[in-house]
């Protein structure tokens, strides 16, 4: 009986040290959770698939097959995934889309996010006239029909990889301001904000140091479901063609390629798609999960 | 005790708060002087102005709906309400510095305490990274926290409610401040911790000679620790005396009420019923006409009712804001 006890107190010290940190009890409940696990399963595919692949299948995503014959391959040992109208191997092209998807979707959602940190931290702690100026500015960005806009601008300042993280970032950061200031006009009001005052700490300094590693975890999982959006806005606007430029692939121009040959050949269609649902998806997953495993007060 | 060096002076302070429902006098003329390496007691009920006071010398009043409508708060001689922000807060933290009521919540939870402590020491001293570590595990030990060096990592909520106060002491120590404003520093305590860390309070001040500005509704908090009390009713000083003349000679009705209300274990028990002074604390959107302690006052005339009293010095150092002090 009393070794029973000695045995049961020793498992639960072992567990409680191992909740001893929040990152470690974070991670602990991250793993427990079926759904971010699976997310990350599918992120793992996707980032071995487009950074591990080409290591692999070293094929040039741009170099054509000349003449009828290299047309819509289907897959065969020299051709994975076949080729496309222009006779160009298809695989390559998944992966260097791909990369060129991921990186417009990691840079556009961490720096819109980061616009919307210092929009939301200002407007929060300062109220006032500061935060009305803010937040109606933000409203009126809200309010805009984001798509006819996002064509107009990238038809203005051109087309690109870096115009579409432009565009991106400029109407991408409006949900991460609104959620920052929520959270600095409940932090702010925080006794150690006020003690942080009480040692003299400046307003610029109680807003970085103080306030800001406090919205942090909520920050990285926006940031999370913020890449998939910006992956599905770069495969939307290249759809359209006003995103990355031929010759050079994303997964977004890929699809819109396609469409024309939707009825001829389906499967250069159903690649990309399949890739750009994959990842947003597992990227959604992740981010809905961590969202619960930072959330102390959710049982897992 | 008055040949010591006036540190703090404060004269006829008014701080008014500018809410939806009226303007709310919380501190209207409160008149303080702190003299150097003295402890002095702030004693009142739930908003009769203590806290704002503190604030006020720290110049922290929210604004808005705070304003520091009137009065001077001379420190070292200087008036602090003239001071420009980026002066006050070169001297919050510094010269003057604060302890909060909530020692749970005082502490930021996203770093650990030891880099909590080093910013204080930052902010103010020119020294290195190394050197504000040395100094905050020196000043962690000042304040009896056992193993300094690994506490010095630790996280606040690896730390028990008087730890932290301890943390909260020696952050507000650590720039070897002039004042030290200690406002219900030890309400949310356990009665045993509140001991220990008044107990602390008291030997940190004899080592270092700081002044200390305990505000308290717990008149046994002051009763041990204060050389001069000052009793503060509706946003007033109603009697300042030494903690002595305080105690054993109370003059206006409103202390001697406090008094009365403690029960005392020198005395026999009796059935009777502890007294308590009758009546609420006003309203401060309707002050009564006259002395505000009026309604509730055993001993008021009509005088109270239409004239305000003002602050008179009965004895040598005794002051009391009444027409009708109880002779002592």
């Amino acid at each position: 009986m009393a070794e029973e006890m000695v045995e049961i107190t020793k498992k639960r010290q072992k567990k409680s040290s191992e909740d001893y940190t929040y990152v470690g009890m974070v991670f602990h409940r991250l793993t427990r959770h079926k759904l971010a696990m699976a997310g990350a399963a599918m992120l793992i595919v996707i980032l071995l698939f487009v950074f591990v692949g080409p290591l692999i299948w070293r094929a040039d995503p741009n170099a054509q097959i000349e003449g009828i014959e290299g047309m819509f391959n289907a897959p065969s040992k020299a051709h994975p995934l076949g080729t496309d109208d222009y006779g160009r191997d298809v695989l390559a092209r998944m992966f260097f889309g791909g990369r060129i998807s991921l990186f417009i979707g990691f840079v556009s959602a961490i720096s819109s996010t980061m616009i919307g940190a210092i929009v939301g931290l200002v407007a929060g702690y300062y109220g006032g006239w500061v935060d009305n100026l803010l937040m109606r500015f933000t409203d009126a960005m809200l309010s805009m029909p984001t798509f006819p806009l996002l064509i107009a601008l990238s038809s203005v300042i051109g087309k690109g990889v870096s115009q579409i993280i432009l565009v991106i970032i400029v109407f991408g950061w409006m949900q991460d301001a609104r959620l920052v200031r929520g959270m600095a006009l409940s932090l702010k009001e925080q006794e150690y904000v006020e003690a942080a005052r009480a040692i003299g700490a400046s307003a610029n300094r109680i807003m970085w140091r103080h306030l800001f590693p406090n919205t942090l975890a909520v920050l990285i999982v926006s940031t999370t479901i913020g890449i998939g959006s910006a992956i599905i806005y770069e495969a939307s606007i290249s759809f359209l063609g006003f995103g990355v430029q031929a010759p050079f692939a994303s997964w977004g121009n890929m699809l819109q390629n396609a469409q024309q040959f939707i009825w001829k050949a389906p499967r250069l269609i159903i690649y990309p798609g399949l890739a750009i649902f994959m990842t947003v998806l597992g990227f959604n997953f992740f981010g809905d999960g961590l969202r619960d495993a930072i959330d102390p007060k959710l049982k897992l | 005790m008055d040949n010591r060096e006036v540190l703090v002076d404060i004269k006829n302070l008014r701080t008014f708060f500018y809410t939806e429902d009226g303007v709310v006098p919380a501190v209207d003329g409160i008149d303080l002087t702190i003299h150097q390496g003295e402890v002095v007691g702030l004693v009142g009920e739930s908003g009769c102005g203590k806290s704002v006071t503190a604030l006020s010398i720290m110049r922290l009043i929210p604004d808005p709906p705070g304003k520091i409508v009137g009065g001077e708060i001379f420190f070292h001689g200087e008036d602090l309400l003239k001071k420009s922000n980026e002066e006050m807060r070169l001297i919050r933290g510094d010269k003057i510095s604060m302890i909060f009521q909530e020692p749970m919540t005082s502490l930021n939870p996203v770093y650990t305490i030891g880099d909590q402590i080093s910013e204080a020491i930052t902010l103010h001293q020119k020294i290195n990274a190394v050197e504000a570590k040395k100094r905050t595990i020196e000043m962690l030990h000042l304040v009896g926290i056992p193993e300094p060096e690994r506490r010095y990592s630790q996280y606040p909520h690896e730390m028990s409610g008087g730890m932290r106060q301890r943390v909260m002491i020696a952050m507000a120590l650590s720039c070897n401040p002039d004042l030290l404003i200690s406002d219900e520093a030890t309400t949310a305590l356990d009665v045993t911790i509140q001991a220990q860390i008044l107990d602390l309070m008291r030997g940190l001040q004899k080592k270092l000679g700081m002044a200390i500005l305990i505000i308290t509704h717990n008149l046994a908090v002051v009763a041990e620790m204060a050389d001069t009390i000052n009793i503060a009713y509706a946003g007033k000083i109603v009697e300042s005396a030494t903690a002595r003349e305080i105690f054993k000679s109370p003059r206006h009705p409103y202390t001697y009420g406090l008094l009365q209300s403690i029960p005392k274990f020198t005395e026999k028990r009796t059935s009777e019923p502890l007294p308590a002074i009758e009546g609420m604390v006003p309203s401060p959107y309707h002050m009564p006409k006259g002395c505000s302690f009026n309604p509730r006052c055993p001993f008021a005339t009509e005088k109270c009712r239409e004239e305000e009293p003002e602050l008179v010095e009965l004895a040598p150092g005794h002051m009391v804001r009444c027409f009708h002090p109880i002779e002592s």
